[in-house]
């Protein structure tokens, strides 16, 4: 019999054009996703070598950084952003890959355009210039970040030089907590192992807590996989992966959409097969999570307090925990509920999908953004804010006093006007909590949509357990 | 690309781990369409105060670490964003080298894209080649990557291994499309299998 394989072998060992040399894959790429901040330097160096795009219909580009997310009909004001945007969008029409630029009603986050028009699948292999591609391992892909000069290779030969990444299983086998999301369940499993504990391996999400999860909750897992050092977060595709993609502009119709599923259903990991390296996650103990410090592996419960570096397990962390509680601003022994918040951002590749739009909605249902709060909900696409519109989210929203917001990237990095004040505290939905990522000296919280809400009806981190009663 | 054979310079010790590419180069100089010209803003929020003017404690402001081509890190270095800005914003402003216990994936790939060489070494060794760095008198390292090896000022060299195919690519400055291209039969023929046994991923052609 042959030996077990991981889902992840299985994705490999099909895309595998030839060994170059030890260790070293040729491997095809079956997608591409560009956006305008990391795409230019790539087409310039195809248009220097006279190459072209081997395969346009694989790949799609979006317009998602730099946009504003209000009076989008007034253009880009920042020239460099307005540069950029344009350069892309000139780059597509001379290169002839398909684009939505800003005014496109199928506009929105890179990675959650992909899924939302089935140009993400099951079993392919997908890349992006953006770390956040590790979102699309949802959908059973094998989808991971890459360097412009790597895109840039793709484009010329729909191949990338890889290496084989190691196997690594992270087990979540009971259902999440009440009050809990995907987003705790990441965020806990990024405590455990660390923003290291991936490096080199592709994750595997195994489990009945991924398993309930809807695939927007598997989606935020994914996303965040990168966070804890692993380039890729695979999950196996289901009933619910293909129910997902059922009838998507860019999903197999007809006879090739039964054929497809009927492959898709193959795309699991072998009984018994062997991971390098496994994490086992004790489910039932997981609380809503809150981040406390400069790095996603800082994060404790909302019921904790904020930790003192006394304890740290080295001298290295010690001194990174450090400065991390000195730009935070914030003192060991302080309840985290008892910490005082000026911004409250729900949006990001991370959050801001249907799912995420709604749990948030039924916190601040009633409720009003406390006084000097600001708070935005910027939606992950324009479809996504459509659909959010006509179940009456945006006024849920905007009745409480939240700013509700055209989509895009928006205060997730701040590379639009929409950023974090130098010194504010800001509980936020996306993704990291790195200095400066939301704007110069902002302080950064990630926390789940609900958890988001919470901390804006209430103006401090709050336990959304309490408001759920 | 540049090659990299030998390289001797000025080391500099940044003694943090997790150092992310959001602080080696911050978003907002992302919005460029060029490679060139970031090392002007390498590590900005670090290096500069928010209303501009020089943070006297960074080392790369401090004598003889202005004039650094090496930069020795605590674990998990270049972690974050793909961007490969960072590496660009290294090059610009003179490093060719990073040395650290552990460096992020991508980060790591890029390294070698762009002629910067990554160098993986154990903890004991990292902290000597810290110590070294921090020797204001004597900060400097050479790194060689024929023999994968680090001559220190003082004390045994240190060996470090670089995968076979990566290390020859960088010697010689090879532009690896061009290489991958001369395998066009094989990606054809794969394409063909594809098409053949998942036609759905060919729908449009």
């Amino acid at each position: 019999m042959a030996k077990p394989q991981t889902l992840y072998d299985k994705i490999w060992e099909s895309h595998v054009v030839d060994e170059l040399n030890d260790g070293v894959y040729l491997l095809y790429i079956d997608r591409q996703l560009l956006h305008e901040v990391l795409s230019p330097q790539a087409f310039e160096g195809l248009r220097m070598e006279r190459r072209t795009v081997r395969r346009t219909s694989a790949t799609l580009a979006v317009a998602d950084h730099n946009v504003p997310t209000s009076d989008r009909h007034l253009g880009i004001e920042d020239p460099e952003s307005r540069l950029q945007v344009e350069t892309l969008s000139k780059n597509c029409e001379d290169f002839g890959v398909p684009i939505f630029d800003m005014h496109d009603p199928r506009q929105g986050i890179v990675h959650v355009i992909g899924p939302e028009q089935g140009f993400t699948l099951p079993g392919v292999t997908l890349v992006c210039c953006d770390s956040h591609t590790a979102t699309h391992g949802a959908f059973g892909a094998l989808a991971f970040g890459i360097g412009t000069s790597e895109s840039e290779h793709v484009m010329a030969t729909q191949t990338l030089r890889s290496h084989r990444a190691k196997n690594m299983r992270v087990l979540a086998d009971a259902p999440l907590p009440f009050g809990c999301t995907g987003k705790d369940l990441v965020l806990a499993i990024i405590g455990q192992i660390g923003t290291a504990g991936g490096t080199g391996h592709v994750i595997e999400y195994c489990g009945q807590a991924f398993r309930d999860l809807s695939m927007e909750g598997r989606m935020t897992v994914s996303n965040m996989t990168i966070e804890g050092g692993a380039r890729a977060g695979i999950i196996a595709p289901d009933e619910k992966t293909f129910a997902f993609l059922k009838g998507r502009t860019m999903a197999p119709k007809g006879e090739m959409w039964d054929k497809a599923v009927a492959y898709w259903k193959t795309l699991k990991s072998d009984e018994g097969a062997v991971y390098d390296k496994e994490v086992v996650i004790d489910v039932p103990k997981i609380a809503p999570q809150v981040t406390w410090g400069t790095s996603p592996e800082d994060v404790v419960a909302i019921t904790d307090t904020v930790p003192d570096p006394k304890d740290a397990p080295s001298d290295a962390k010690r001194s990174s925990m450090k400065r991390a509680l000195d730009y935070m601003g914030l003192t060991p022994g302080t309840r985290m509920q008892d910490i005082e918040v000026d911004n409250v951002f729900i949006g990001s590749c991370t959050n801001s999908r249907m799912e995420d739009l709604r749990n948030a909605a039924a916190v601040i249902k009633g409720r009003k953004v406390a006084d000097g709060v600001r708070a935005m909900v910027s939606p992950g696409s324009t479809l996504i804010k459509q659909e959010a519109e006509r179940e009456g989210l945006d006024k849920v929203f905007m009745e409480a006093g939240f700013e509700w917001r055209e989509s895009g990237c928006s205060m997730c990095l701040g590379m639009n006007p929409d950023r974090v004040p130098a010194g504010k505290r800001c509980a936020s939905t996306s993704n990291r909590n790195f200095e400066g990522r939301q704007g110069r000296d902002a302080r950064t919280h990630l926390v789940s949509p609900a958890m988001a809400a919470a901390a804006a009806v209430t103006g401090k981190l709050t336990d959304v357990r309490d408001l759920m009663k | 690309m540049e090659k990299f054979t030998k390289l001797t310079g000025i080391a500099a010790p940044m003694n943090m781990i997790n150092i992310d590419t959001d602080q080696i180069i911050p978003k907002l100089h992302l919005r460029t369409i060029k490679r060139t010209g970031l090392g002007k803003v390498l590590f900005e929020e670090l290096r500069f105060h928010l209303h501009g003017g020089e943070k006297a404690d960074f080392i790369l402001n401090q004598k003889p670490y202005r004039d650094a081509k090496i930069i020795v890190a605590g674990d998990n270095f270049g972690c974050g964003s793909s961007r490969e800005h960072a590496p660009w914003a290294l090059l610009d402003f003179g490093i060719r080298c990073v040395i650290s216990t552990s460096f992020a994936d991508i980060f790591y790939n890029n390294c070698f894209k762009n002629g910067i060489l990554p160098v993986t070494v154990s903890k004991e060794d990292l902290d000597a080649l810290m110590a070294d760095a921090s020797d204001k008198e004597h900060p400097e390292l050479t790194v060689d990557l024929e023999t994968q090896e680090i001559t220190r000022p003082n004390g045994p060299k240190v060996k470090f291994k670089i995968d076979e195919f990566r290390r020859e690519c960088l010697l010689k400055g090879l532009d690896d499309i061009g290489l991958t291209m001369q395998k066009a039969e094989k990606i054809d023929k794969f394409e063909e299998r594809q098409r053949e046994s998942q036609p759905w991923l060919y729908a449009q052609g």
